[in-house]
């Protein structure tokens, strides 16, 4: 079931971002008379071979590359180091139930943080994903638990709430043209302050138990199925990004607003879609979140903001260089986790994963400047 | 005295006041291989007003800018005061070496006070625990005074005229500069750099006037302009580079303005010629009627099929503004564009609206406006026509960089390596690529905004034969301009503006580079 909520949700998704870019809907036209005098010509260009590197496996491919493909894959390379640490470290950390567990628990803050991918590419900050997260969780098990409606209708509410919150930041971001740190600093803090006050800061638990089964169980290769999921919305974003017309005016909004208005592209209705789609993705995540621990609690939606951004960030240091990417988030966030979960066993108290987080945060991106040699930071 | 710490004094032996304010030898600049800075000698004589002439490209900002400190230049030596400098010297060290700066953007924080602006400077520098508000208000007061400037130390400077503004600026350099000059005994140098294209003539009469008091100071001026008429009335003496070299330097006095125009121009080859045509009996493609926005003021203009209409003027005359308005680029409050036998309202155009219709827009900005240079090149040039790649529900990537590589190779782009990012390619390639990108949608009206700015000669020339060649297809072109060789070499007309509005149209034979120069200081001189 979780399935096709997810793959509805990514299309609901893909279709604002596409609709909102696309010709054809409303808009005040400047023609005010006269008839068109027929279609212009357009000609798609013969293809031709341009001059290329060198092929791609060759010895010269490698000594032209080498430094480029070691930032990419660096984070491989990264995690390799840690799991070889900790493995000998502590006998606990080097089980494959313990590297899954690690994993199930972090897929929700990695769905969250795919999705914050959207507005960080078209230039914009959301600072409100992790409220819309609790919100979303809070919604389905108070719906399901509380008014007993069935859990796949309040997932839809919940993803109808996500989607609000997304077109409320976008009216005040692009209409106002307030800046998105302080929109979604502001709704955020709103959201949080709705659901303690509709939840009476109470717990709600038991919630559906096909949900938590839709994610703990292990359908393939003994990983959840959660874990699959956020496989499933990377990869889903990153054909989105790399592959769809969308895709690319997003970017070209995010690095060059002015060239992308003067393009013809209709930069104010990218950043709503993108920031609505994100919204939607932080409500999906909430969604995973309640199944995950098959409970909701109106906590502080704070703690998750930061794991979500240092996963976009540190990935954007590798895979594919100085993007928000989502492979890189993905392996990114898990690196992250691993961590923590390794400095935990090692008996480290638990204010070790803002240490780790923070840190990692700041040291990665540092990293990854200092191959870059301090150039303008230019996502 | 003179610090001895700063630099070693070179003429101790000769009297003070033979020494000349700032003297460069044998400076040279390159880029790249192109020399910017040629073996340039500069004096500014001790209360002097100096000018510094030439053409876009003459060389005259890489000066400034080694003066500034921006650039270490290639071989040159510097005295100031008779003080030899090290270079290249630090930047935001010049106020140490008694130098000031008025650069044209004035430098000012427009959502801050007068007074706050002031002393900026002194707050960025110097330590102070407590500003006494009311008496650094007296003092502002005093300083104005002395210049006979009425201003109000609390009001906004956004909200003050340009020619306010522009003197505000000024004299703060000036106060910086006496407040170092204090320290070392002397009288410092000021260089104003472009300070009057935005000003109308009665503005730069008064800065003109605040100018002639800090001379009498005893400071010197380095006066940094295009415009020769200007410079006759200001300076003392003038340099006037072309090439990177110094064309000459001369006295002002007795000076004839064309004295300056044939150092300014000099003699040089066109390269490309154009056979021009006489369109006016073709097609109308555009016509634009009652254009009024930013400075542009009622504008009637007519493109036809197959026509190269070129504007130009000098800079503040607005000119520049034109394809923008047109394009929907920049709010416009009145007219309207009969394009394809559609009627067009130009204050509800915009970009979207503009590229469906068949406007394409090559703006002169081109890092900021025109192409993203940390994407590949192949993903600039196929991002106005992402639909031609178009498979089911994604794109096909293989076919975007076989169109950008034929794009590439049809516009002789090198290296055509669609998969690199935009910036690694030079300045030309860039413009090759980017008039490549509207080229290829086939529109019908094409507007430029200094096209080849900054292009190397060869790139220029395959601008120039790709626009042209576009256009003896039927595409209508509209190229503003302030690179009057490049308006000679394709253009089959020429409008002159000047404040805003068109005073003098260039046709036929008459399009030639001299002509266009000629006319845009003769119509600027009218205006005045």
């Amino acid at each position: 079931m979780i399935v096709i909520v997810i793959a509805v949700i990514l299309l609901v998704a893909a279709l604002i971002l596409t609709v909102l870019q696309e010709r054809g809907t409303t808009g005040s036209s400047p023609i005010i008379g006269g008839a068109p005098r027929g279609m212009r010509a357009i000609s798609l260009p013969p293809s031709v071979r341009s001059a290329q590197g060198p092929r791609f496996w060759t010895e010269a491919y490698w000594a032209a590359n080498w430094k480029t493909l070691l930032q990419r894959f660096s984070i491989f390379i990264a995690y390799a180091l840690l799991l070889l640490a900790f493995a000998l470290a502590s006998p606990a950390f080097f089980t494959w139930s313990n590297h899954t567990n690690v994993w199930f628990s972090t897929a929700a803050i990695v769905v969250m943080s795919l999705g914050l991918i959207l507005p960080l590419t078209s230039g914009d900050f959301d600072l409100s994903i992790a409220s819309v997260m609790v919100l979303s969780a809070m919604m389905v098990a108070a719906l399901n638990v509380w008014q007993g409606w069935p859990v796949g209708l309040a997932i839809l509410a919940a993803l109808a709430a996500g989607a609000l919150v997304g077109a409320v930041n976008a009216f005040f971001i692009v209409y106002f043209r307030i800046h998105s740190l302080i929109v979604t600093l502001g709704v955020g803090t709103l959201i949080n302050g709705v659901v303690i006050w509709f939840s009476k800061s109470n717990t709600i638990s038991n919630v559906s138990f096909d949900l938590a089964a839709a994610m703990y169980e292990r359908v393939f290769l003994k990983v959840p199925n959660n874990v699959w999921y956020t496989v499933i919305v990377a990869f889903a974003l990153w054909y989105f990004l790399e592959y769809t017309a969308p895709g690319r005016r997003l970017l070209f909004v995010g690095r060059g607003r002015e060239v992308a208005r003067l393009a013809g592209i209709r930069v104010d209705r990218v950043r709503a879609g993108s920031l609505i789609a994100c919204s939607m993705i932080a409500a999906l995540a909430g969604v995973m979140y309640v199944g995950m621990t098959g409970s909701a609690e109106p906590i502080n939606a704070r703690a998750f903001v930061l794991p979500a951004f240092a996963g976009a960030f540190l990935g954007a240091t590798c895979i594919y260089p100085g993007r928000f990417n989502p492979w890189g988030t993905l392996i990114g966030l898990y690196f992250l986790a691993t961590g923590v979960n390794g400095l935990s066993l090692v008996g480290l108290p638990s204010f070790i994963q803002d240490l780790f987080y923070g840190g990692g945060l700041v040291i990665a991106v540092t990293l990854s400047q200092i191959v870059l040699k301090r150039q303008q930071q230019n996502f | 005295m003179v610090p001895s710490n700063v630099a070693t004094e070179t003429k101790t032996g000769t009297s003070k006041a033979d020494v000349p304010a700032l003297v460069f030898r044998h400076l040279s600049k390159s880029f790249g291989g192109a020399k910017a800075l040629d073996d340039v000698e500069f004096h500014v004589d001790r209360g002097e007003v100096h000018g510094l002439l030439g053409q876009n490209g003459s060389g005259k900002s890489t000066l400034i800018k080694v003066l500034a400190g921006y650039h270490d230049p290639d071989n040159g030596e510097l005295e100031i005061y008779g003080r030899r400098i090290p270079l290249p010297l630090v930047p935001g060290e010049y106020l140490k070496y008694g130098l000031g700066f008025v650069h044209q953007n004035l430098g000012l924080v427009p959502s801050l006070t007068v007074l706050e602006n002031l002393i900026a400077g002194a707050l960025a520098t110097k330590a102070r625990w407590y500003i006494d508000w009311r008496a650094e208000a007296e003092r502002a007061l005093e300083t104005f005074a002395r210049f006979r400037l009425d201003f109000d130390p609390d009001a906004i400077v956004g909200a003050l005229p340009q020619v306010q503004q522009a003197l505000l600026a000024i004299v703060r350099a000036f106060e910086e500069i006496r407040a170092g000059a204090a320290e070392h005994g002397t009288p410092g140098i000021l260089i104003l750099d472009e300070p009057t294209p935005f000003l109308p003539r009665e503005g730069v009469e008064r800065l003109f006037e605040l100018i002639r008091d800090i001379v009498s100071h005893g400071a010197s001026v380095v006066f940094v302009s295009h415009d020769v008429d200007e410079v006759m009335e200001i300076t003392d003496r003038a340099t006037v580079l072309r090439d990177g070299k110094v064309a000459g330097v001369i006295g002002t006095k007795g000076a004839e303005r064309n004295d300056f125009i044939e150092k300014i121009i000099g003699r040089r080859i066109d390269l490309f010629t154009t056979e021009r045509v006489d369109r006016s009996a073709s097609e109308v493609t555009a016509h634009v009627a009652g254009l009024t926005g930013g400075p542009i003021a009622n504008l009637d203009l007519v493109v036809h099929r197959g026509e190269v209409v070129g504007l130009t003027g000098l800079i503040g005359s607005g000119y520049e503004h034109v394809p923008y308005l047109m394009f929907g680029a920049r709010p416009a409050s009145g007219g309207t564009l009969a394009l394809n036998g559609l009627l067009l309202s130009l204050p509800a155009m915009n970009p979207y609206w503009a590229v469906q219709l068949g406007i394409a827009l090559l703006p002169g900005d081109r890092q900021g406006a025109s192409g993203v240079g940390t994407l590949p090149i192949e993903d600039n040039v196929t991002l106005p026509v992402l639909d031609w790649f178009r498979r089911g529900l994604g794109l096909e990537r293989r076919g975007m960089r076989a169109g950008a590589a034929a794009l590439g190779q049809a516009y002789e782009v090198r290296p055509n390596r669609p998969d690199l990012n935009l910036d690694s390619l030079s300045g030309g390639n860039q413009q090759k690529v980017l008039l490549a990108k509207w080229m290829q949608s086939n529109p019908d009206l094409l507007l430029l905004d200094e096209p080849t700015q900054g292009v190397d000669v060869g790139a220029r020339q395959a601008v120039f034969k790709a626009v042209r060649a576009a256009a003896d297809q039927g595409l209508a072109v509209i190229c503003a301009s302030s690179d009057h060789e490049q308006l000679a070499a394709i253009c089959d007309r020429v409008l002159v503006f000047a404040r805003g509005r068109v005073v003098s149209e260039l046709t036929g034979n008459n399009v030639t580079k001299d002509r266009i120069t000629e006319q845009c200081y003769a119509s600027a001189t009218l205006q005045g």
